[in-house]
């Protein structure tokens, strides 16, 4: 089988994990890779358990079916650990990154997860960048570092461009995106 | 120049449609084709597009509208899905019959009830006999292609059939992808201006359309039809020959996947086709002679061309996204096995129907039915014909 990395993202519907991974899936296309972005589409409501893939290759990607051994998991709101399996299918030495307070270790502990687990506070971050707890840009950055995806600086120039496309409306929200990416990127911890 | 994107197929065929130009465009949205129409219409308020944009109250207005444009001499489309396109059934054999080179992007999606909005090929399985042509697509990339080539096919004089252009609802229409997109002014060229051959407003040359069509001369009509369907197998391949020096992109009828010494294989269309791969590729490595036929133009069925391909095999699994209900399998299903039939072809052919209301179907489950068709050449015996893949008992 041709070399695929998959993402699964956690989040509550309204959080925007579906925006994350296509976020994550467009960077990842201006750089030359082949890369697919997709919701879980079920009776989406505001607050319920929500799923988002991403699978990223160098190679052409035919799968089209949902991904169950995702080698990397971001969980973009804390109380969803209590709710959802999120090392569902992960591999040994994959990687989970979650928006919570707890210490790794802890955390690690608690999901009997033999691989690697990373943390960072992405509510508080975004609370004090963007005004109002947006998790979902703070994650792409943790994840950026946790998984060492992409070049950080490349990711930062083409998150912006995207950033200012889809903020055409509303521009001033650009630069408080942008920090809380960089913040959690320097602040995500192993 | 053409530009490599990360799209959603929805966004990808809201391109091709505004590359397009059509004069005309009246749709209605539905779940899953709804961000289609939306996108577009986004260009025609933005005035990227010349198109006139006729706002309607329901698909069945939709189609009636799209005849009535192309009866006029329009460059005319719409777009729709499952429940949608039930509901221009009517209108499809009128568009069709008055040989209207129509083009409609269709996002299959699964028929209620009960009430359902994912994927699976039942809107377009039943249409299958309206006298459309039908392209189906495995990604973004395909469908988007194959929207374009549609405009050349319908419009060619020896043609003049309308065309459904299938991608599968959510997986297709919803997920990101890359993918190239050509040029505009690539896309102009290529489709030409649109100048037909009779029409509605052309005053000198005044025409009835759709006048009553009794026992001395429909029978000749829908036998013209039949040949202009026909005829459109030898366009469809010029016209992707053409294509492939534009885009560097190859079409025909069907693709053949590691199916040179394969010993067996499955048939399957849109994007189960591209999740089957994976299956195989695992499958050669384990030294299984596994294979697959992705079938892209159903409508005509290119059934000699297949059945010569399928008739080295030693078994076949046909993959059905549809019931027909007739307790003796799916439709592409009855299609193979009967030009197999017509051949005397020694090849044992089952049918799996799957994926149903927009089940998910993963590579392991297709290396199961692979799994089956070894055993039917080991055992010599086919245990179940029919089967449904992916159920709950």
């Amino acid at each position: 089988m041709r070399k695929i990395l998959e993402i699964r993202w956690h989040g509550r519907g309204g959080q925007g994990s579906k925006t994350a991974s296509i976020l994550l899936g467009k960077v990842a296309a201006k750089t030359g890779k082949n890369i697919q972005a997709f919701p879980e589409y079920g009776p989406e409501r505001m607050g319920a358990p929500v799923l988002a893939y991403n699978r990223i290759s160098d190679d052409l990607i035919t799968l089209h079916c949902q991904v169950t051994e995702p080698s990397i998991v971001a969980v973009l709101d804390p109380t969803l650990l209590e709710v959802v399996d999120v090392t569902e299918g992960v591999p040994d030495d994959g990687i989970i990154i979650v928006n919570v307070g707890m210490e790794p270790k802890e955390l690690k502990e608690k999901l009997e997860f033999k691989g690697e687990v990373y943390t960072v506070d992405a509510y508080g971050i975004s609370t004090e960048e963007i005004g109002a707890p947006f998790p979902n840009t703070p994650m792409l950055g943790a994840l950026i570092k946790a998984a060492d995806l992409l070049d950080f600086d490349k990711f930062l120039e083409e998150v912006k461009k995207e950033f200012k496309k889809k903020f055409a409306h509303k521009p001033e929200v650009v630069d408080g995106n942008m920090n809380s990416i960089k913040r959690a990127y320097e602040e995500v911890r192993s | 120049m053409s530009s490599k994107v990360a799209l959603t197929g929805n966004e990808a065929l809201a391109q091709a449609m505004r590359q397009i130009n059509p004069d005309v465009v009246a749709a209605y949205p539905i779940t899953p084709q709804t961000a289609m129409v939306q996108t577009f219409s986004q260009f025609v308020a933005d005035g990227e597009v010349d198109t006139e944009y006729v706002t309607v109250e329901s698909e069945h207005s939709a189609m009636s509208a799209t005849v009535g444009a192309s009866a006029a001499g329009a460059r005319a489309m719409t777009a729709t899905a499952a429940n949608g396109l039930a509901l221009m059934w009517e209108v499809l054999y009128i568009a069709s019959g008055t040989r209207l080179p129509i083009v409609m992007p269709v996002v299959n999606r699964a028929l209620s009830g009960p009430i359902n909005i994912h994927c699976d090929h039942s809107d377009a399985m039943g249409a299958r006999d309206s006298g459309w042509i039908q392209l189906y697509a495995e990604n973004a990339q395909e469908a988007y292609d194959n929207a374009i080539q549609a405009l050349r096919i319908s419009e060619h004089k020896d043609v003049m059939l309308p065309t459904m252009v299938n991608l599968d609802g959510f997986i297709t229409s919803h997920a990101v992808e890359s993918l190239e997109i050509l040029a505009d002014s690539d896309v102009k060229e290529f489709i030409g201006e649109y100048k037909a051959e009779h029409h509605l407003l052309d005053s000198k040359n005044p025409i009835a359309v759709g006048p009553l069509d009794l026992q001395d001369f429909y029978f000749e009509h829908k036998m013209q039809q039949s040949i202009a369907m026909e005829n459109s197998k030898e366009v469809i391949l010029e016209v992707a020959k053409e294509y492939k020096e534009l885009s560097g992109r190859e079409y025909e009828f069907f693709e053949e996947y590691k199916l040179d010494d394969a010993e067996i294989g499955i048939v399957a269309l849109n994007s189960t086709a591209g999740t089957a791969k994976g299956a195989v590729d695992n499958l050669r490595e384990q030294g299984v002679k596994a294979g697959l036929l992705k079938i892209r133009v159903y409508r005509p069925f290119p059934g000699e061309e297949i059945a010569e391909v399928l008739k080295s095999l030693k078994a076949v699994a046909v993959l059905d996204r549809a019931e027909s209900f007739s307790t003796n399998g799916g439709p592409v299903f009855g299609d193979i096995r009967s030009i197999l039939y017509n051949i005397k072809a020694d090849v044992e052919v089952v049918n799996y129907i799957y994926g149903l209301g927009g089940r998910d179907i993963k590579v392991g489950e297709i290396e199961s039915v692979y799994r089956d068709l070894e055993e039917i050449i080991d055992s010599g015996n086919v245990k179940n014909r029919v089967s449904h893949l992916g159920v709950r008992e």
